[in-house]
C-alpha cells in the first residue's frame, strides 16, 4: 500500500531537522492526531504538541514536535517548526520542572490569560517527557 | 616644533589606543564567525516561512482578518535593533537615521527599542519609547522573539497601534550590511508571479483559513523578528570589526607621522648641542 514515497522537510528555526524522501509522517494537529502518506491534498495545519512518527524506507523514526505548522503541497511537505527534538535531546529534568510550574500554576485558579498558557507548557512538558520515555 | 617629550608621550598613548583598537577587532572577528554561522543556519527557516505565509495567502485569496487589514489605529510600532555597544562605525546612526526619515511622523510612532544606543538617540530625539529589551540582543534566543513579538501583537489586537514596523541590518556578508525597514503587519501580500505558479490546487486549511492565520501570523512575526536579532548580530560584530580595523590603521599611520617627526626633533636637539660644544670650544680659544 505505502509504496510511494514522498520528500519531507522539517525546518527549526536554527537548522534543518529533518530532511528524506518518507512514506508516511504521523504528528498532533490542533485538531487531533493525523498520519499523512504520499499524494495528499494540499493542506495547511497548525501544529498541536504531540509524538511525531516518521516511517522511513527501513525505520521508523520519532521526535517530539511542539510547535509550528505544516504545509502540504502537491511537490513537497514542510513542517515548520518552533521546537522539534530527537528523543536523546531533550532536557528531561526541565520538562519535568516545567510540568510541575505549570500544574502549580494551573491549580493555583487564577483566571485570565496566563491559564491557557499554563495549560500549553503543561502540554509541551508532557510530551517532552512521553517521548523521551521517561 | 614640538618638544621631544610631548611627541613621545602623544606617540604613547596612540600606541595603547591602538592596542585596544586591534584586540576590540580580534574580539568581533571571532565574535563575527559564530554569529555569521548562526545566521546562516537560520536562513532557511526564514526564507521558508516567508514563502509559505505568502504563499498560503496568494492561494487564499481575499481573506478579511485583522491581520490584513488596517485596524484604524493611527499609532505605529517600530522595532528597532541596534547594539548596545558603541564603536561600531555608522552601524547605529543608520538605523536611527532610516527610521527618523521613514516619512513617519514622530508623534505617531512608539519605539520598541532593543539596543542601548539606538534607544539612547531615539530619547534625545524626542521620540516615545514603548518598552527597552536592550540586554536580549547580547544573546537572542528565540523565545526572547516571542516574548517581543507578543507584546506588539496584544497591542495591536487591543487597537492600540495600527502598524507594525521592523527596523534592524541585514547581514549580507562580512562588508556588506544593510539597515532595512520593513512592515510586519499588517501583512502585505506580495503581487504573485503568475509565470511559475502552475499549481493552482486552492489550499485546504485545518482549522478553518481564519482560525489558522490566527495562529500562524504571530508565528511569522515571531520568526521575523528572531531572523532580524541574529542578523543584527552578525552585522554588529561586521561593523565593529571594520570600524577598529580603520581605527587600528589610522592609529598606525600617526604612529609613523609621530615617529618621523620624534626623530627630526632628536637630530635637531643633537645639532644644536654640537654647535653650542663647539662654538663654546671656539670662543675658549
Amino acid at each position: 500500500m505505502a509504496d510511494k514515497t514522498f520528500r519531507l522537510e522539517i525546518i527549526a528555526p536554527d537548522r534543518i531537522f529533518y530532511s528524506n524522501d518518507i512514506y508516511m509522517v504521523e504528528y498532533n494537529t490542533v485538531e487531533g492526531e493525523v498520519g499523512i502518506y504520499a499524494d495528499h491534498i494540499p493542506m495547511t495545519q497548525i501544529i498541536a504538541p504531540g509524538r511525531l512518527i516518521i516511517t522511513e524506507r527501513n525505520e521508523e523514526k520519532q521526535a517530539a514536535l511542539l510547535s509550528g505548522f505544516v504545509e502540504i503541497t502537491p511537490e513537497k511537505m514542510t513542517i515548520l517548526a518552533e521546537a522539534v527534538e530527537w528523543p536523546q535531546n531533550i532536557d528531561v529534568n526541565r520538562a519535568k520542572e516545567a510540568k510541575t510550574r505549570a500544574e502549580r500554576r494551573l491549580s493555583s485558579e487564577q483566571g485570565g490569560v496566563d491559564i491557557g498558557r499554563a495549560e500549553l507548557a503543561l502540554k509541551r512538558a508532557i510530551t517532552r517527557l512521553d517521548v523521551a520515555g521517561k | 616644533m614640538a618638544s621631544m617629550r610631548d611627541i613621545k608621550r602623544r606617540k604613547e598613548s596612540i600606541q595603547s589606543t591602538q592596542q585596544i583598537t586591534k584586540a576590540m577587532k580580534l574580539v568581533s572577528t571571532v565574535k563575527l564567525q559564530k554569529a555569521r554561522t548562526r545566521a546562516e543556519s537560520a536562513k532557511p527557516y526564514f526564507q521558508k516561512m516567508y514563502d509559505t505565509v505568502q504563499s498560503i495567502l496568494s492561494k487564499s485569496g481575499n481573506i478579511e482578518h485583522p491581520y490584513l487589514t488596517f485596524n484604524g489605529s493611527e499609532k505605529k510600532a517600530v522595532i528597532v535593533v541596534t547594539s548596545n555597544r558603541g564603536l561600531a562605525g555608522g552601524y547605529n546612526n543608520n538605523i536611527v537615521k532610516l527610521v527618523a526619515d521613514s516619512g513617519l511622523p514622530k508623534e505617531s510612532v512608539e519605539i520598541y527599542g532593543i539596543g542601548k544606543k539606538g534607544i539612547e538617540s531615539f530619547e534625545r530625539r524626542g521620540y516615545y519609547i514603548a518598552s527597552d529589551d536592550s540586554d536580549i540582543i547580547n544573546e537572542p534566543l528565540f523565545s526572547d522573539a516571542v516574548e517581543i513579538g507578543r507584546k506588539v501583537l496584544d497591542a495591536y489586537a487591543a487597537g492600540e497601534i495600527g502598524e507594525i514596523y521592523l527596523a534592524y541590518t541585514g547581514f549580507k556578508n562580512t562588508v556588506v550590511h544593510t539597515p532595512e525597514f520593513i512592515k510586519l503587519l499588517p501583512v502585505e501580500v506580495k503581487a504573485e508571479e503568475e509565470s511559475e505558479k502552475k499549481s493552482q490546487a486552492p489550499m485546504n486549511y485545518e482549522p478553518e483559513a481564519e482560525e489558522s492565520l490566527d495562529l500562524l501570523i504571530p508565528k511569522y512575526i515571531n520568526s521575523i523578528i528572531y531572523g532580524a536579532f541574529i542578523e543584527a548580530v552578525a552585522s554588529e560584530n561586521g561593523a565593529r570589526m571594520q570600524a577598529m580595523d580603520a581605527a587600528t590603521s589610522n592609529a598606525e599611520e600617526m604612529i609613523s607621522t609621530l615617529s618621523l617627526a620624534y626623530n627630526r626633533a632628536r637630530q635637531g636637539a643633537i645639532t644644536q648641542e654640537l654647535t653650542e660644544i663647539i662654538s663654546g670650544a671656539e670662543a675658549l680659544n
